[in-house]
């Protein structure tokens, strides 16, 4: 069989990247242009400007991908790119731009689901294994996934409230800690030796989340400590919030891998890329004797190397789009096959 | 000459594939459809009407705004897309020129807009078939609008499917000197797109990188950001 070679786009949030993916696995070039210098003004991504920073950058980072791997778009067998979840006006840049490319080379298209692409960055690791379970953690996400194979994925817990990144993002706000907040608590509290005792939301026997009444308690235990004249101790503030969020998802996850008797579990998204969650996951597993694999961090955070990847196994399936395709900013996770 | 020009400023939607100034196909279109959607399906439609492939223009012009900010962003990004990978050099027009060239036959001053909320417009004052400016285009408010119009002391040509928004307040200050311009004729043409780009020279392949839409105002985050820099 010839190579499969895609060229894959991801725009749906703040970074502007592209990326050529042969067979599903081998990168041949992935470039990202981020924004966070800019939006870190704001305290966080401002969609508006997002956009604006995504039609600045787009032809300038496809053009790099090409270059650096050295190809002409009649090398391709077909563009890929993220069609949601994600900011409607970031995704549609992407979008359109994939569009009009395909359309100029005549090439298929094939519309990625960004959190496929996050659980489909470990395929450019190594191989995935059958049935997998991956824990999604990023700034927009927290979610269980079940995969009995390729293209097959069932949801089995999320987030009711707050993303767990979106929860380090607020707290790290509460410590005065700059945009983006979750590498700051993860410094801060492997700096403390003990942490101040938050609660945990197990929500019962579910495999859902919830991070809102924990960020609460942060704020509320800041706000107590302030009318009583005292001031706080930002590591141990730190460790205590990070401790609940990583028992949690520990727990679930390892709860979950047992249940469904998976062959691997992954971790994936920005968050996973946090020290704290990645050695308790390490260590549980390894207890478990569950293999357990975390893609490298510039594979964790938003990139278009796991976009490519996805739309390897789409493209295998049959997967198209066309060039009517819309950004679809709340799009659910279903499966392809 | 092949000109491919598209135009998505605001809710119309207009496509357009010219040769040596004769207009071979053109859709204009005001059925609020998202851009994103008809865009490129639009595109590929008048390609084929015109027996074409992409790679047989030779140049691209757009409608570069000002407009809703994401209408403005899709045109420009499928605009660049098909500028840098085919090679071919990008022209931008003003989206208010575009609309005002509608009305290039009219003998008096031509003032083009479209409504920006709270009272505020992008507007653009033009006179003669080719379309001088007379105000340099940009975002302010209806009534600073209609009291430069007022000093003027012509006929003013308004042009825009907004125009009828403000109708009323143009009647109260300019009376009998504003026209109000047909509904046939306020629809932006792709065509007349290309006819202003037409008259602009053509830049160099490599700057297209570099385009950018003219949206005439700061994103409302660094509006804010700016005047706290000064207070500080
Ligand atoms: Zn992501």
């Amino acid at each position: 069989m010839s190579d499969r070679i895609i060229l894959a786009i991801e725009t749906s949030c703040d970074e502007t990247a592209a990326a050529i993916i042969r067979n599903g696995h081998e990168i041949v070039s992935n470039v990202v242009s981020s924004q966070i210098e800019s939006q870190k003004r704001f305290g966080g991504v401002v969609p508006e400007i997002a956009s604006r920073h995504h039609v600045e950058q787009i032809t300038i980072v496809i053009e790099e991908t090409l270059e650096k791997a050295n190809m002409q778009p009649s090398d391709l067998t077909a563009v890929a790119v993220t069609e949601g979840p994600g900011l409607v006006g970031a995704l549609l840049i992407g979008i359109n731009a994939a569009k009009a490319f395909a359309f100029a080379h005549n090439l298929p298209i094939i519309p990625v689901h960004h959190i496929a692409g996050h659980i489909y960055a470990n395929a450019l690791v190594q191989p995935m294994q059958f049935p997998l379970l991956a824990l999604v953690v990023s700034g927009g996400h927290t979610e269980l996934v079940f995969m009995k194979e390729h293209g097959s994925f069932e949801v089995i817990g999320e987030t009711r409230d707050d993303a767990a990144g979106e929860a380090y993002d607020k707290v790290a706000r509460v410590l005065n800690m700059p945009y983006p907040g979750g590498p700051h608590i993860d410094r801060l509290a492997h700096e403390a030796n003990e942490g101040v005792e938050f609660p945990r939301a197990w929500l019962d026997d579910t495999y859902d989340f919830s991070f809102s009444g924990l960020k609460s308690a942060v704020i509320n235990y800041k706000h107590n400590m302030d009318q009583r004249g005292e001031e706080i101790i930002p590591e141990q503030v730190a460790k205590g919030f990070q401790d609940s969020v990583v028992e949690v998802l520990t727990t679930k996850t390892v709860r979950a891998a047992k249940e469904f008797n998976v062959k691997q579990v992954i971790a994936a998204g920005g968050v996973s890329a946090n020290k704290g969650l990645r050695s308790s996951l390490e260590q549980a597993f390894e207890k478990e004797k569950i293999p357990f694999t975390v893609p490298p961090l510039k594979f964790c955070t938003d990139n278009a190397a796991m976009i490519g990847a996805a739309a390897t196994y789409m493209y295998e399936a049959g997967v198209r789009g066309d060039l009517s395709m819309n950004g679809i900013p709340g799009k659910e996770l279903k499966s392809w096959i | 000459m092949i000109w491919l020009g598209i135009e998505t400023s605001n809710s119309p939607l207009s496509i357009a594939i010219v040769k040596d100034g004769q207009v071979l196909v053109e859709i204009v279109e005001n059925v609020k459809l998202t851009h994103s959607v008809t865009a490129m399906p639009t595109i590929q439609e008048l390609f084929h009407k015109a027996k074409m492939k992409p790679m047989d223009i030779d140049a691209i012009a757009v409608s570069e705004g000002p407009g809703s900010y994401t209408g403005i962003r899709i045109g420009v990004t499928i605009a660049k897309t098909l500028a840098w990978t085919l090679k071919k050099p990008l022209v931008g027009v003003s989206s208010l020129k575009v609309l005002a060239a509608n009305g290039e036959l009219f003998n008096g001053i031509i003032c083009s807009l479209f409504d920006a909320r709270r009272q505020n417009v992008y507007a653009g004052i033009y006179q003669g078939t080719d379309l001088e400016t007379v105000m340099e285009e940009r975002h302010t408010s209806i009534d600073d609008l209609l009291s430069q119009l007022q000093s003027l002391n012509k006929p003013v040509l308004f042009i825009g499917s907004d125009v009828e928004n403000f109708k009323e307040n143009i009647k109260e200050q300019l009376g009998e000197l504003a026209i109000f311009a047909p509904s046939s004729i306020t629809l932006p043409r792709a065509s007349k797109l290309i006819e202003v780009a037409e008259t602009k020279s053509l830049p160099s392949i490599e700057e297209v990188h570099h385009f950018v839409p003219q949206y005439h105002r700061l994103a409302q985050a660094e509006a804010n950001w700016i005047q706290d820099q000064k207070k500080r």
